[in-house]
């Protein structure tokens, strides 16, 4: 069927928020891919809000919070919002954070690990093949297991690192998400995507809203948003 | 600070670069000696990066109006009419003498003030491009330099998060010193939303708002319009410093602000920055402005009139906005954390007037700094390597091995790809793009319509230099064949002319002839000059560059189905060629290979009327849906625009040709295209075409000489593609 649809033919109902800090640079295309792609309603989220109670997924968008001058995502970890997202995700509500979204997370806590510098030390913009190391989660439903599907990367710091123990944690639970195929920035693992306990909190590198429609060269990424909306999975 | 009887005694002002006869001007205009920090205004507002008075009887030539034209040269940026009540809004600008002593800085303050003009404009920018010139990678300063401009562009644009969707860059030994940095920026804006850099009405606020004001950039204007020497490394301080975070807040504070009706006019702070704003927008509107400098947010201390009217600190504007409103526009900027602050007054006097302390400290006519610069018309004479050259034969050495020469050419740095540049920008935020770089043009979508743009960079300076007036025409005409073969019609141009040294007659006559060529062509081709910038004195220690008018390029593409491939996309395709190929080398990439990197000669020939009829030709059987893919030819021959055709696909070909030396020539007005097997017959029956051979599934090209009934070139793709993609990354390491 039509991706424009979707949403309303399928009587889903669902609200996401796209939580927008200063330098924030990736809210447009995650709204975008949400409205016009998903048909689902989003509303922007201006990153002084303190609560989120009206949304069900909470998106946290890719870009340069506070001109991540700092240590990316650094910075935002201290907005007003950052407790209500803390709050949604104890709660159980989704939280994907793609790209600054992701060094966000593992700034606050939610997801374990850091972001370090590309192994090659530059910015890297391109195509890159990943694969679904699982797809029993409620944001890669709509994916086969070990399927693989080329998403965007766009980042300068987006080398995941943790330590042996949490990565044997993350192995055992089955909580990477998404690998490279071919690893672009050193990630350990080839991790490119990773959930929390839980696993209603994601985060990953690649950015699923630049792959949502045939001109952008692939539209693969529609299913992670497709998986989130039908959330077929129990939490 | 020295008074103004010293100025004139001890020739101050000639160390502001002001002549003479220029300083007797300003004496005359004020009717007494000017004091200190109004010989600073003057020198920086008659510089000429800020007045064009070298470059002004030239660029009167340009063809400026045309139905589409909403705004011509003269604004912050060209606008042109797309349709419902959209209009595209562009130009370009250069950095290129701050590049050239701090590449990253200068790079990227360089992208930062290009998307100020596009936003002053009330438009939202979408696109940025650019056009590079470096020396041979051969040496470390030149790695340096190019490696920290790439990551300048980079810093700046993937921050405030407008994608770079294309460019292009060449490497030659004149650009060793002095580094050429064109930065474009493209954006969209509704017709009811266009605004000006105007101060009108008597009692009107003036307001700062942006980052607060430096020490950085003094006399940065100055600095651009003087030759650069081993000294210049001591004019570090006049770089200005970038904040893309800053710029994204102030990009969308401005874009809140331009819809509200309190918004008289808006002007960017680039060169020059308080002075050149206010007394353009002062002089535009036939007004005056009192400006009360002790309210400039003020980033160091102790700060006087002539460092804060001469500071370029980046990411600043100025508004005119109309009484009573103040407060709501601060509450705008306010969300943003950024200044504005009510820092003068729109006055009837015509005068712009400096208050500081308690005291004036300048009262001078706004006409007089803006637009009553002293205009040259410098001398003018051919130089004596174009005699030379006239006669010289350009017919290359034989060549014993195809498939090495065609390897060489296809590892040269203009021609490698430079996926190891644009990997490090991020060319798809925004989710418009629908071709990136590595393609003759980007092409972005427009949101909500089925319209499309499509832009390109372009210039081949070793033409220009071999003959300014030919190399002119090319310029123009190799912009619209980037932009035809992709499925759009050139709709308007904006240019970057980088020159040296305007006084020295030899260069004088390549911007005559070269503005000549581009003027001729843009009339032509019905593409208007709608924004531009001028860099002269582009020297180092006594060595210009190549004349090197860069040309930026938008066509309009009616509907996203018309877009065309520039690679192969069906097997069994039929491959043929458009335009007529002579022996022609002069200035080629392969005359470079075979002769030590020396160019001479004439450049390829060009008939206008050739052209046009090849670019409609192309467009309309890519609007027919006869042509399946399309690339213009250009660096290298038809035969590099076949592998670049094959690269990144599955496919190979196999073609067939007598003299296979002109596979390598430059002829003009080319186009490779692709048909199906069933158009074939039509299409080589309509149009005057040759066929080369058909698109298959091998993987392996392979070219075949008629003559000798022998394959001169057979390999397989992958490899030689290998060899295409990883060149730059080598020559860096």
């Amino acid at each position: 069927m039509s991706s424009k649809k979707y949403a309303n033919e399928k009587g889903l109902n669902m609200k996401f928020a796209v939580v927008v800090f200063p330098g924030s640079n990736c809210d447009g295309d995650m709204y975008y891919a949400i409205k016009d792609e998903l048909s689902a309603e989003v509303s922007y989220v201006w990153h002084t809000e303190t609560n989120l109670d009206k949304y069900d997924a909470i998106m946290i968008p890719g870009g340069f919070s506070y001109g991540d001058y700092l240590r990316c995502g650094a910075i935002a970890a201290y907005s007003p919002i950052i407790s209500a997202i803390k709050k949604a995700a104890e709660n159980g509500k989704i939280v994907l954070g793609i790209c600054n979204g992701f060094q966000i997370l593992t700034e606050i806590g939610l997801l374990p690990g850091a972001l370090l510098r590309n192994k090659n030390m530059k910015f890297i913009c391109k195509m890159s093949t990943l694969v679904v190391e699982n797809s029993n989660t409620i944001f890669t439903n709509k994916y086969e297991n070990k399927e693989n599907v080329t998403f965007a990367i766009a980042h300068g710091e987006g080398n995941y690192y943790c330590d042996d123990k949490t990565l044997e944690k993350l192995k055992s639970n089955n909580r990477i998400i998404f690998t490279y195929k071919n690893n672009p920035n050193g990630s350990l693992e080839n991790i490119a995507g990773i959930v929390n306990e839980k696993g209603n909190v994601l985060g990953m590198m690649p950015h699923p809203e630049r792959v949502v429609n045939n001109f952008m060269g692939y539209d693969c990424g529609l299913r992670l948003f497709k998986s989130i909306l039908e959330r077929s999975i129990d939490v | 600070m020295y008074s103004p009887s010293e100025i004139e005694e001890q020739k101050i002002y000639e160390h502001m670069g002001m002549t003479d006869e220029e300083f007797i001007l300003v004496k005359k205009i004020l009717k007494r000696q000017p004091n200190y920090t109004e010989i600073g205004l003057f020198s920086v507002m008659w510089s000429e990066h800020c007045s064009y008075k070298n470059s002004k009887v030239l660029l009167r030539k340009f063809p400026i109006t045309g139905e589409h034209v909403l705004q011509g040269p003269g604004e912050g940026a060209g606008i042109v009419d797309i349709g419902d009540n959209l209009a595209v809004c562009f130009k370009i600008e250069s950095h290129n003498h701050p590049s050239a002593i701090e590449p990253f800085q200068g790079a990227a303050t360089g992208v930062g003030g290009i998307i100020r003009d596009v936003f002053s404009m009330g438009a939202k920018p979408i696109a940025l491009l650019n056009s590079l010139r470096f020396g041979e990678l051969d040496n470390e300063r030149t790695k340096y330099i190019f490696e920290n401009v790439v990551a300048g562009i980079a810093h700046y644009g993937n921050c405030i998060g407008i994608p770079t969707i294309g460019g292009e860059i060449s490497f030659d030994d004149c650009y060793k010193g002095n580094p050429l940095v064109n930065a474009m920026c493209v954006g969209i804006i509704n017709h009811k939303d266009i605004k000006q850099g105007k101060a009108h009405g008597i009692g009107n606020s003036v307001m700062y708002v942006g980052a607060d004001t430096g020490r950085d950039g003094i006399h940065g204007a100055t600095f651009a319009s003087e030759e650069l020497t081993d000294k210049s490394e001591k004019k570090r301080p006049s770089v200005q410093v970038g904040d893309p975070f800053i710029e994204k807040l102030l990009l969308e504070a401005c874009l809140e602000v331009i819809k509200h009706p309190a918004l008289v006019g808006i002007q960017d702070m680039g060169a020059a920055g308080l002075i050149s704003s206010s007394s353009e927008m002062a002089s535009k509107a036939g007004m005056g402005i009192e400006l009360y400098l002790d309210d400039v947010p003020q980033r160091e201390r102790d700060m006087t009139a002539y460092e804060m009217m001469l500071s370029e600190s980046q990411e600043r504007m100025l508004l005119v906005i109309e009484k009573g409103f103040e407060l709501e526009i601060k509450s705008i900027f306010e969300k943003y954390g950024l200044y504005a602050v009510v820092i003068g007054k729109v006055t009837d006097t015509k005068n712009i007037t400096i208050y500081h302390k308690g005291e004036v400290m300048a009262d001078v006519p706004a006409d007089a700094l803006a637009s009553d610069a002293p205009v040259y018309h410098k001398k003018s004479n051919v130089p004596t390597y174009y005699k030379e050259y006239e006669n010289l034969d350009t017919t290359p050495n034989i060549i014993e091995d195809y498939t090495k020469t065609l390897i060489d050419l296809l590892k040269s740095e203009t021609i490698a790809s430079k996926e190891w540049i644009y990997s490090q920008y991020d060319y798809m935020v925004g989710t418009n793009t629908v071709k990136g770089p590595g393609a003759s043009a980007g092409i972005v979508r427009i949101r909500g319509t089925k319209k499309a743009l499509s832009i390109t960079t372009d210039c081949n300076a070793r033409y220009v230099y071999l003959d300014p007036y030919i190399g002119g025409k090319i310029a123009v005409a190799e912009a619209a064949r980037n932009i035809v073969a992709t499925g759009a019609t050139p709709l308007a141009i904006t240019d970057n002319l980088n020159f040296g040294n305007p006084e020295i007659p030899e260069i004088f006559w390549q911007m005559e002839q070269s503005t000549d060529g581009i003027s001729e062509a843009c009339k032509f081709l019905g593409t208007p000059v709608i924004s531009g910038n001028v860099s002269l004195y582009n020297e180092r220690s006594g060595t210009a560059i190549y004349p090197t008018p860069t040309i930026g390029m938008v066509g309009l593409i009616k509907d996203t189905k018309c877009i065309t491939s520039s690679t192969f996309i069906t097997e069994g395709d039929a491959i043929f060629i458009i335009g007529e190929t002579f022996s022609e080398f002069g200035g080629s990439e392969l005359q470079k290979l075979q002769n030590n990197g020396k160019i001479f000669g004439r450049p390829p020939r060009i008939d206008l009327e050739i052209e046009l009829r090849n670019q409609s030709l192309v467009l309309k059987e890519i609007e027919s849906g006869i042509i399946n893919s399309a690339t213009d030819v250009s660096e290298g021959g038809f035969i590099v625009s076949i592998c670049e055709s094959l690269f990144g696909t599955k496919f190979g070909a196999n073609i067939e040709l007598d003299s296979p030396i002109l596979m390598f020539s430059e002829s003009q007005s080319r186009f490779i295209v692709t048909v199906s097997k069933e158009n074939k017959e039509f299409f080589e029956n309509k149009y005057n075409v040759a066929f080369l051979g058909y698109v298959n599934n091998t993987g392996i090209l392979e070219v075949f000489n008629i003559e000798t009934k022998q394959n001169i070139i057979n390999i397989e793709v992958k490899n030689f593609e290998k060899v295409w993609r990883n060149s730059i990354e080598q020559m860096i390491r």
